[in-house]
């Protein structure tokens, strides 16, 4: 394969212009596609901590009628266990009530209603299950496929395979709001890492407090005025070079630092929603500046129309080992408005057919109660919802045993769903990889098969 | 690619790689994935016909060989198969046609084949006969300082290397730099990214442990040129090592400064199975250039390693002292560790612990009845409290003092008043009362009930404040004052302070209104559990800013209470006014309390001796409960902690003890206060191996498989050792001359330092999935050089520095060999992370300059850390030289590095990295442009500017050479005169915009220095440090 720099020292004595070098570089790998894609594009709703699928999307009526009954050991022997490990492991029943939604009828927690308005548009998968039991590892096996630093993040491999759309913000944007229960767990940067990719293809974390993306700001006292004719007369300079030196790596410098500057004047105008009219911010449940999920949801519909490629938010507070009763009617109340709110949106605005939405965290919860009134790290079984960009709405896909123990019909492994969202991209997962440490890396290790029934 | 387009086919050079990447994955060393009983990699067994008779290879005859009928089949039946997704191209195809039809001969895999010693007066470029011609001594001397140490040649050095006609002016040059310790800290740099060392443990919480001095003892082995050998030794067995010293033991951290788990909950087998394979993993990465990590689950696809090969090098490991959840706090904290006190610190140590224990016993002896002054652990192996605790016993005159203090306590002479302040205000911060007013809470459970006199702060957020808090406490007499630190969700400094990761109060001042008498202090105790070395309450009052009393209670659900003693009592009435002001000046930044409360005592109440702090009450007693409980009980049934306990009381309540508890308590506080400069470190301790079984699928749950014994990789041979093989077999191994591996891999990465690329272009894997070198003969001839020298590290690096490979130029033409593999002249490569920072530093005359020591931390944008958690984090940026330490001694929080070294790919250790990766990317031009630690070089850059030349033209010149080395042409000062012409014309029209722009940094600015001319001079050094070429070493 040609390198790129290889490329470039061919072309680049010729009159290749910058604008030619954006796109060059903006352009995915798998070009042209597998096949013909179904999503250009992923909002991945991430409810970090281990949502309860039991009291989200996995009703289980036989559970409520062993409440308090110890959990069979058919279920648990030789299982793994996380912080109930050596303790009696007792069921505890559903905690909150569930209905039927939409003219599908698909069952959840009636906590969560406008989600349930839109029920015929999504898709429940029932039967997730993970390898990883505790937070760290499991956040790293959901983004990468791994469990060891260093592999791509999801975000990133889809930028890899797709390319840029825009031109002034990154191609994969992280986004990070907190819960108001205070269950949250750290999660650490790896999770967004380009890893063995390049790292422009890494995650930028767009904050809600100090500047929206690292340093975009510029220095106290240095006017926009003057920071452009500073990064004109660089961009002068490095020209120079290039003349005497000819090396391509120094016309890439000089476009970083105009994409640079187009990023410092296009964020603060993405970022700021004091713009939207009243009915979406009411919508949505979002204040503008609150950096709440609500205003998430919202900001990602933004970067979405702005062509940004993969948009993670990330929405902590979900571990509920204790009160789990209490605290997802909490978490119900931060995303069931904004949730919907994005998929009408989306939908209103034909963007929901062309973009993939994904609504989960990196394990589910225990059918067993953890110190009387929460629950565990469970890896055997947990739900996932997606829509819009290829799935088929109004459907419920595979299940857990009857306790919402194991997923026991049609199980999807963390494999099966990376490889089912990168086929909704257009790509194949298994000709998407990079040599790494004598492997042909991929997003889905060995194994994965795409879930072919949820699709269009 | 491949060297030679003709002449005969090598298997090595040409049909492994092939073959490797598609047939060995279904025709290798794998059994288990082996398909129709064919193996490709082994002659025999690649020419023995299968049941059908057919020979998969026919020396000699490729129409009869079946592979090559499959290969080129035009149907379903081709290989590899369409499922692979693997397709030989055409030239491959002939490849292996013309392979077989010249005999199918296989050569053993080149790195596992013994090193080949070159013939005498071989050199590097022997093996490089067409190369570019010399670079330019500009560009040469500015490469070869970049290179080796990290930090350009100032334009003083350019011009003497320029100017010096000797013979040997470059050979001058490269031992200087060698010698510097500069040249250590580069080199430092590397290894540090290669054995994945950091400062924070990794996973979840990812808390900070004590690691550092590892990095030092890296630092002085480089140094001092220590032999690879003995450096090998001593971090993967230096715990070993017969009488092992404090540096070898240091060493040892290498096996412990790996990412471990604090996260509740988690399996201890699991993770003991993730921290061996971590260990397995970076010694045959670092050591021997291999990827064994496939290994733990099966055997290798490609190369003979076997999952039994994996599972006997963890085995090496099995004796490491460790458990799978490691505490990131407490006293068990990291496990192992070793105490690095020097010889000066041990003699000040013990005298310092004399000076207490004399001080215990005559504060013993003071009390008389209470059995014993400390626990009797303490008191173990220290005679001096020993005695104490005796004499404290002998010498019993009665109960009195007992009953003295129950009265006192009933009486209510010893209650805590907590105040209502009549205001609070602060230097930037805003503070709030809340009395009957129910606060804003971000606690669950929330609890709604009145303040009751909590002063809350918010807004502004400064490094330091002082908070005054004002008080009207009416008619009365008090002896003590007492500080409560209260806790809240919502605040980033571990609950309880504004920021940084703890709250420290540097002092506590009290002054009486409206006479203006400043009160004195003269004792302060606090909460047992709350006390770290750091934050002894005697800090509160030793008058001193850099010290303080504090906290990191986070989780622990304690209020930290801090009980200052009055020299004497203080008379009140109603009209009177105390204010109180605490003080928040240490070195952290906005470690300033969030929520406090006052309480005042009438007598000599007791601290804080509760270890669950002082619950507030509006008014509480003054003895704890479980005091008060405890002395109703008769003496002899009365546990040893509850004597303990009662003795601290009494030492703080009973008036005739002052003197002496004032004196033990302020030995105690000079001892806490040299422990804290007492480096520690976390190293090997060895202990009785586990038992170490193959697990299946590298399932730990599974623990059917079988044991095994430590080993080497079977087909690289066998220890020869009686009795279980060690650590230390396995280092010796490492660096014997029987295995070939360890020298190519060191020599491999040395290259890559000076060339940009390895020999081998896949640093870690020399495998049949790696490349094949493209100049073998070179490696291995360096290889050998490394080996007979003595395992001299820097023997190898001149011979790389000194020879004309190296010092040819960079610009010849591309065309022909674009990825320049065959070394017909140097590369242009952009520093690594740490550099880019060193430059800047350097440049600017910031750089402080002193070797090794603890990590520190740069400026950092508020918020990075808000994602973590357990506890949460602000960070608080060095203060002073430590600013502007090179970028080697930051602080490497591993899932959150910095965001400046992480933007110009600098590794974040949390697994081992022997090969960076390099880009160039926008959010790099933000770093360069907008980070605080590059503007404010660029100021102190541009005072030094300022200082040395006076015209536009001549400021641009003399910056420009400062940075590049060189001077600038017509153009270039052209471009430069013009922004600072512009600079100087927006700056002019915005006074206030330019001395916001100079005040960037904690530098001073320069005194009397024009505001304006300083801007604009400061935008030009600004706009040279963002130069591609500052970064760039060509």
């Amino acid at each position: 394969m040609q390198t790129r720099r290889a490329f470039l020292n061919k072309t680049m004595a010729g009159a290749l212009g910058m604008t030619a070098l954006d796109q060059l570089m903006a352009k995915g790998v798998i070009s042209p596609l597998h096949h013909s894609p179904k999503a250009k594009r992923v909002i991945f709703l991430y409810q970090a901590g281990g949502p309860s699928h039991l009291e989200t999307f996995d009703y289980k009526p036989r559970l409520a009628e062993m409440h308090l009954k110890p959990m069979p050991e058919s279920f648990t022997k030789g299982q793994q266990i996380a912080q109930l490990q050596g303790k009696p492991l007792i069921c505890y029943g559903p905690q909150l009530g569930f209905k039927k939604f939409g003219k599908s009828g698909q069952e959840m927690c009636e906590l969560f209603p406008r989600m349930g308005s839109v029920a015929d548009e999504v898709c429940i998968i029932r039967s997730m299950w993970g390898e990883q039991i505790n937070h760290d590892p499991a956040h790293t096996l959901m983004n990468t496929g791994s469990i060891l630093p260093g592999r791509p993040s999801m975000g990133s491999w889809a930028l890899y395979g797709l390319g840029a759309e825009t031109e002034d913000l990154p191609g994969y944007v992280v986004l990070m709001s907190a819960g108001r229960g205070g269950q949250m767990q750290p999660i650490a940067q790896r999770q967004w890492s380009a890893g063995i990719l390049p790292s422009k293809l890494q995650g930028v974390k767009l904050n809600s407090i100090g500047d929206p993306v690292l340093y975009i700001q510029n220095p106290a006292g240095m006017g926009e005025g003057l920071q452009k004719e500073s990064i004109d007369a660089v961009g002068a300079l490095n020209k120079a070079a290039y003349q005497s030196l000819r090396d391509p790596e120094i016309l890439t410098r000089v476009a970083q630092y105009e994409m640079a500057f187009r990023m410092q004047t296009s964020v603060p105008g993405l970022v700021d929603m004091s713009k939207e009219p009243a009915s979406v911010l009411e919508t949505y449940g979002a204040t503008p500046g609150d950096g709440s999920f609500a205003s998430n949801c919202l900001l990602a519909r933004r970067l979405a129309e702005r062509g940004v490629r993969f948009i993670q938010l990330y929405h902590r507070d979900w571990d509920h080992h204790g009160g789990v009763k209490a605290n997802v009617t909490l978490k119900a109340e931060e995303v069931d408005r904004a949730t919907a709110a994005l998929i009408n949106d989306l939908k209103q605005r034909g963007m929901l057919d062309e973009t993939l939405v994904i609504w989960g965290g990196e394990f589910g919860r225990t059918p067993m109660s953890q110190g009387g009134d929460g629950r565990d790290h469970h890896i055997k079984g947990f739900s996932y919802m997606m829509a819009g960009g290829g799935i088929k709405g109004g459907i419920s896909y595979g299940a857990t045993d009857e306790l919402g123990y194991a997923a026991v019909e049609k199980p999807v492994s963390v494999h099966d769903f990376h490889a089912t969202m990168l086929h909704l991209l257009g790509i194949d997962h298994l000709r998407m990889t990079v040599k790494f440490q004598g492997l042909d890396a991929r997003l889905t290790g060995i194994s994965g098969e795409v879930v072919k029934d949820i699709l269009v | 690619m491949t060297v030679s387009g003709q002449g005969p086919v090598s298997f090595n050079r040409d049909i492994r790689p092939i073959m490797s990447d598609t047939c060995f994955r279904c025709h290798g060393p794998d059994k288990a994935a082996r398909m129709a009983n064919l193996r490709l990699d082994l002659r025999d067994e690649a020419l023995r016909p299968n049941r059908q008779g057919l020979a998969p290879i026919v020396p000699g005859n490729p129409t009869q060989s079946h592979i090559i009928q499959r290969i080129f089949s035009g149907d379903a039946t081709v290989m590899p198969p369409l499922a692979s997704h693997k397709v030989l191209t055409a030239s491959q195809k002939d490849t292996i046609k013309r392979w077989v039809a010249e005999g199918a001969k296989y050569e053993g895999h080149w790195a596992y084949e013994p090193v080949r010693r070159a013939a005498a007066g071989a050199s590097i470029d022997g093996y490089v006969p067409k190369r570019s011609p010399e670079a330019d001594r500009r560009t040469l001397i500015r490469r070869v300082a970049l290179d080796l140490t990290g930090i350009p040649p100032t334009p003083e050095e350019v011009d003497g290397f320029v100017n010096d006609a000797s013979g040997n002016a470059y050979a001058k040059l490269v031992d200087r730099l060698m010698a510097s310790t500069r040249y250590a800290e580069k080199q430092t740099m590397h290894w540090l990214d290669a054995v994945r060392y950091a400062d924070t443990a990794g996973f979840h919480g990812d808390n900070p442990f004590p690691a550092w001095p590892y990095r030092d003892y890296v630092l002085h082995s480089i140094h001092e040129n220590q032999p690879f050998d003995q450096f090998t030794r001593e971090q993967l067995a230096g715990d070993l090592i017969p009488n092992a010293t404090a540096r070898q033991k240091t060493a040892s951290a290498f096996n412990r400064i790996l990412r471990v788990s604090a996260e509740g909950g988690l399996q201890p087998k699991e993770y003991l199975a993730k921290y061996a394979a971590d260990r397995v993993r970076t010694t045959t990465a670092v050591w021997m250039g291999s990827t064994l990590g496939c290994a733990e689950c099966h055997d290798h696809k490609f190369d003979p390693f076997t999952a039994k090969d994996f599972y006997s090098m963890k085995a090496f490991f099995a004796d490491i002292k460790e458990t799978g959840l490691v505490a990131d706090k407490g006293p068990a904290a990291w496990g192992s560790q070793l105490d690095l006190a020097t010889a000066e610190q041990a003699a000040k140590r013990r005298e310092l612990r004399a000076a207490l224990d004399a001080a215990a016993a005559l504060l013993a002896n003071g009390r008389g009845s209470e059995a014993g002054v400390v626990a009797p652990e303490q008191a173990a192996g220290r005679p001096g409290l020993a005695a104490a605790n005796t004499a404290a016993t002998t010498l019993a005159n009665g109960r009195s003092s007992e009953a003295a203090l129950l009265k006192r306590n009933e009486s209510g002479e010893l209650r805590w008043v907590y105040q209502r302040p009549v205001s609070a205000t602060a230097g930037r911060a805003t503070l709030t009362v809340y009395n009957d007013e129910v606060p804003p809470m971000a606690n669950t459970p929330k609890l709604t009930r009145p303040g009751d006199g909590l002063v809350v702060a918010s807004g502004a957020n400064p490094e330091n404040e002082t908070y005054t808090i004002t008080l009207a406490p009416g008619a009365g007499t008090w002896s003590q004052i007492g500080v409560q630190a209260v806790q809240d969700e919502s605040l980033a400094g571990l609950g309880v302070a504004r920021g940084a990761d703890r709250l420290m109060i540097s002092e506590i001042e009290a002054e009486l209104l409206p006479e203006g008498k400043k009160l004195r202090f003269v004792l302060a105790a606090s909460g047992v559990k709350v006390q770290n070395l750091d934050q002894n309450p005697m800090n509160a009052i030793d008058g001193a800013a850099a010290t303080g009393w504090g906290g990191s209670p986070y989780h622990d659900g304690v209020l930290p209470f801090l009980a200052l003693r009055l020299s004497e009592p203080v008379a009140t009435g109603a009209h009177s006014r105390l204010v109180i002001r605490l003080r928040h000046d240490t070195a952290y930044r906005r470690a300033t309390a969030g929520r406090v409360r006052i309480a005042l005592s009438p007598g000599l109440a007791a601290p804080a001796m509760d270890p669950a702090g002082r619950r507030h009450e509006a008014v509480d007693t003054g003895l704890p409960a479980s005091v008060a409980a405890a002395l109703k009980k008769s003496a002899d049934s009365r546990s040893g902690d509850e004597k303990a306990l009662i003795a601290k009381v009494l030492d703080w309540t009973d008036g005739s003890r002052q003197e002496l508890t004032l004196a033990w308590t302020r030995a105690g506080a000079a001892l806490d206060a040299f422990e804290l400069g007492v480096p520690r470190v976390m190293v090997t301790e060895a202990t009785t191996p586990e038992e170490t079984r193959l697990l299946r699928r590298g399932n730990f749950l599974d623990e059917s498989g079988p044991v095994v014994e430590p080993a080497i990789p079977a087909f690289l041979g066998k220890l020869a050792v009686g009795g279980r093989a060690t650590r230390l077999d396995l280092a010796n191994w490492l660096v014997s001359k029987e295995n070939p591996l360890t020298a190519r891999a060191f020599v491999n990465r040395q290259w890559r330092l000076f060339f940009g690329v390895g020999l081998s272009k896949v640093l870690e894997d020399f495998g049949s999935q790696g490349e094949w070198p493209v100049h073998a003969d070179l490696l291995d001839y360096l290889a050998a050089e490394f080996m007979d020298s003595g395992w001299n590290r820097k023997h190898v690096t001149q011979l790389i520095v000194m020879s004309q490979t190296y010092r040819q130029s960079s610009t010849g033409s591309s065309d022909l060999d674009p990825d320049n593999r065959l070394l017909s002249r140097q590369n242009r490569l952009r520093v690594d992370a740490e550099v880019v920072r060193d430059i800047a530093l350097s440049v600017s005359g910031l750089l402080s300059e002193s070797f090794g020591g603890p990590s520190v931390r740069p400026y950092q944008p508020e918020g990075y850390l808000t994602a973590l958690n357990f506890p949460k984090r602000e960070y608080a940026a060095s203060k002073g030289a430590d600013q502007y330490r090179r970028g080697v001694y930051t602080f490497w929080q591993r899932t959150f590095l910095h965001p400046s070294l992480m933007t110009f790919d600098a590794a974040s250790r949390e697994e081992c990295t022997v090969n960076r990766s390099v880009s160039n990317t926008p959010l790099q031009a933000l770093v360069l442009l907008n980070d605080p630690s590059y503007v404010e070089a660029a100021r102190v850059f541009a005072q030094n500017t300022v200082r040395a030349a006076g015209t536009a033209e001549a400021r641009a010149g003399w910056a420009f050479r400062r940075a590049l080395g060189r001077a600038p042409t017509a153009e270039e000062l052209g471009i430069l005169a013009d922004l600072y012409q512009r600079a100087m014309r927006r700056f002019d029209a915005d006074p206030s915009g330019a001395r916001a722009f100079i005040e960037a940094g904690d530098a001073p600015v320069l005194p009397g220095a024009n505001a304006v001319e300083l801007a604009a001079t400061m935008t030009v050094t600004r706009a040279i440090l963002n130069l591609h070429e500052t970064i760039t070493r060509n």
